[in-house]
Parts: C-alpha cells; sequence; structure tokens
C-alpha cells in the first residue's frame, strides 16, 4: 500500500512541473525517479519514451503507465497514471471555474517565457546524457541526423511523416542492421535484473 | 447520458491519437464540429492554457470540455476516459517487455530506436528554443541579425546550464526560477 501511495505522490509532483511536453519531464523524471528513487534507469526512461511516442495516447502518460508497471505491477501503473492526471485535473478544472483570460496575464505570458528558456536547457541536458549510450557507431549517427532532420524540418517537407513511422521505422531499420551484423545490438540499455 | 457520451467520445481520442499531445488536435476539432461541446476559439485558448500549465492539450482540453459539459464529475470522467486506452495498452506492452528484453530482434529494434528517440527529443528541444531564444517578428521590422536573437532568454539559459551542471538542484528549483526571472525581466 505505501509503494503505491509513494507512486501516486511522486507523480502528483511530476505532474505539477511537465510544462512544454512530454519530453520537458525526462529531467525531472531523471532527478526524481532514477538519481532520488533508484526506481528506474535512463536508459529504461529513454526506451520507455521511444515506445511512448508509437502508442496511441499522450507520450507523458504513457511513460508514467511504464514507471508505475515496473515498480508495481498493474496497480503501480494505475497509481502513477492517475497521480499524474491530478494535478492538471485539478489546474484545469480551477481555470475553467474562475479564470477565463488565464493564458492572457501578462505575468503568466512572463513567467511561462522564462520558464521555456528553462526547459529548453532541460532538454538539451537530457540529450547530451543519453548520447554517449544511443549514438554508438555510423550507422546509429546516420540514422539521429536522419530522424532529427526530418522530424525537425518537417514543414519544408511536401508530407509530413508522423513521428510514429519515424518511429517505427527506425526499429525495423535496427533490426535489419544487427541482424545483418549479427550483432546484439549496442549492449546498454538493457532491462538491469530486479 | 451526456457523461457516457464524454466518456466514449475522449476514448476514442485517447485510443487514436498518436504521438505529442499535439496530436489529439484534429480529433478535438471534428468533436467540437459534431458534439458543439466547445467552440474552435475554446481549443485555441485551450492551447495557450497547456502551454502555461503542467499537462498535455489532450488532458487538459478533455478536463476544460468535460466540466463544461458535466461540472466537476464530467471533467474527472473525460479525462480518465482519454487515459484509459493508452493505459491498457501500455499494460499490454510492459508485460511483452518483461519477456521479450532479452530477445535478438527487441535488442536490434532498440539499437535503432534509441538514435531516433534522442533525435525526437533534439528536435522537440529546438521546437522550444524556437519561441524561447529566437524573436523572428523583431529581426523582420529591423532586419538586424542582433535582433534575430532573444539576448537575456540566451543569457538565463547559458546561466542555467552552468547552474545546473555545478549545483545538484531539483530541475523543479530552476523552472521556478526561470519564472521568477521571466516576470521580473518582463521577458
Amino acid at each position: 500500500m505505501n509503494t503505491l501511495l509513494e507512486l501516486y505522490w511522486t507523480f502528483v509532483k511530476i505532474g505539477c512541473v511537465t510544462f512544454g511536453g512530454g519530453y520537458a519531464m525526462l529531467p525531472i523524471l531523471e532527478r526524481e525517479l532514477v538519481d532520488k528513487r533508484g526506481w528506474t534507469t535512463m536508459d529504461d526512461l529513454r526506451d520507455y519514451f521511444s515506445i511512448g511516442q508509437c502508442t496511441p495516447g499522450i507520450i507523458a502518460l504513457n511513460v508514467s503507465t511504464f514507471i508505475g508497471e515496473k515498480r508495481a505491477r498493474i496497480p503501480g501503473a494505475l497509481a502513477a497514471t492517475a497521480g499524474f492526471l491530478s494535478a492538471p485535473i485539478a489546474i484545469i478544472l480551477v481555470i475553467a471555474a474562475f479564470l477565463t483570460n488565464f493564458a492572457e496575464l501578462d505575468v503568466v505570458q512572463h513567467a511561462f517565457a522564462g520558464i521555456r528558456v528553462c526547459v529548453c536547457v532541460l532538454i538539451v541536458q537530457a540529450v547530451l546524457r543519453l548520447w554517449k549510450r544511443s549514438v554508438v557507431d555510423a550507422f546509429t549517427l546516420g540514422l539521429y541526423l536522419a530522424v532529427f532532420a526530418l522530424n525537425a524540418f518537417s514543414s519544408l517537407l511536401p508530407v509530413k511523416i508522423p513521428a510514429a513511422v519515424l518511429v517505427l521505422l527506425s526499429g525495423a531499420a535496427g533490426i535489419l542492421i544487427s541482424l545483418r551484423k549479427g550483432r546484439t545490438g549496442s549492449g546498454t540499455g538493457k532491462g538491469e535484473a530486479e | 447520458m451526456t457523461l457516457f457520451r464524454l466518456v466514449l467520445e475522449f476514448m476514442k481520442t485517447g485510443l487514436f491519437s498518436v504521438g505529442g499531445g499535439l496530436a489529439t488536435l484534429p480529433f478535438l476539432y471534428e468533436m467540437s464540429d459534431a458534439t458543439g461541446w466547445f467552440s474552435h476559439a475554446d481549443i485555441a485558448d485551450m492551447i495557450a492554457v497547456s502551454e502555461s500549465t503542467p499537462g498535455a492539450i489532450g488532458i487538459n482540453m478533455s478536463t476544460y470540455a468535460g466540466f463544461k459539459t458535466a461540472g466537476v464529475p464530467g471533467g474527472i470522467a473525460a479525462t480518465l476516459a482519454l487515459a484509459a486506452p493508452s493505459v491498457i495498452i501500455i499494460l499490454i506492452i510492459a508485460r511483452f517487455l518483461h519477456r521479450f528484453r532479452e530477445n535478438r530482434l527487441v535488442d536490434g529494434a532498440f539499437y535503432g530506436l534509441r538514435p531516433a528517440s534522442i533525435a525526437m527529443i533534439t528536435a522537440a528541444g529546438l521546437n522550444v528554443a524556437k519561441v524561447a531564444l529566437v524573436d523572428l517578428s523583431a529581426y523582420e521590422q529591423t532586419g538586424r541579425l542582433m535582433d534575430l536573437f532573444t539576448w537575456k532568454a540566451i543569457l538565463l539559459g547559458a546561466l542555467i546550464f552552468i547552474g545546473q551542471r555545478k549545483l545538484k538542484w531539483s530541475p523543479v528549483i530552476f523552472i521556478a526560477i526561470s519564472a521568477v526571472v521571466g516576470i521580473l525581466l518582463k521577458f
């Protein structure tokens, strides 16, 4: 029971500070779950993000479900997901009930412009930390550059390739290349024994 | 009855929107046309609100629409309905992962997925940077390259970057500091 409460409460806190989309929560997850509690590893987190990207639903939510499941199976998954949803639900209910022009308030806009800068830096640092274990050879570097270009500059393309398709193609390419090389992946990122 | 339809509609959205929170947008526009629960302007407002509050746009919109149509229970029901399909799917995948993590095919897939995943994280960072560090409208007005960049934002970013490396503070503290700096310096 305590495990579930702890999961729920941890994700309430994470839900409170997840501004700017799923990836912005990665550094916070790292701090709260990897460094402080040791519930998961940075490699697992990154894998959850890549799976969460190509399954239905919001990435941040999918990642919460994954971590909860890893920690305490189905009850854990439900506790983590419910925790992550609690703060946003409460905040929107308050805004919908009382504040109609919340987003137009000057204070809110200035604060958020500041937060965006921070989110930016947090994302850069997450990438730097994951780089060494993800981009390990010429193939993975090429794939990184290709996916980045297709994803970041999708507006310049005649048709936008959905992120889910990019993820699925990358997974397929990974299987093909590793089978041809007869290698067993990069040897990192395996789920550690529990 | 309304509550039942709310749950059904948002479950559908949760099941079919793949990718980030913004992937729910097309479904929300459809729902707005079909049900009249909220207007297109409401959706635009909610995008702004979602950017300034924690939580993804899909989550926020379901809470908002549910509240508008059926009060607090509606807000909670619609949000849980949006989350339900993905929770079930992730539970199935998680079980599969436990069993097949050492499988060669799964390992090969992750060999490709890892660089793809951080490529998309980089792209997400670039998207935020475009709004946070660059001021295209000022550059278009003056034509001077110096005006293209929001220098105080870049300075703040550099300070946070160094601060994060030197101090072992939680990211939450840096987020709070940035919000205060944003308000004080009128970002």
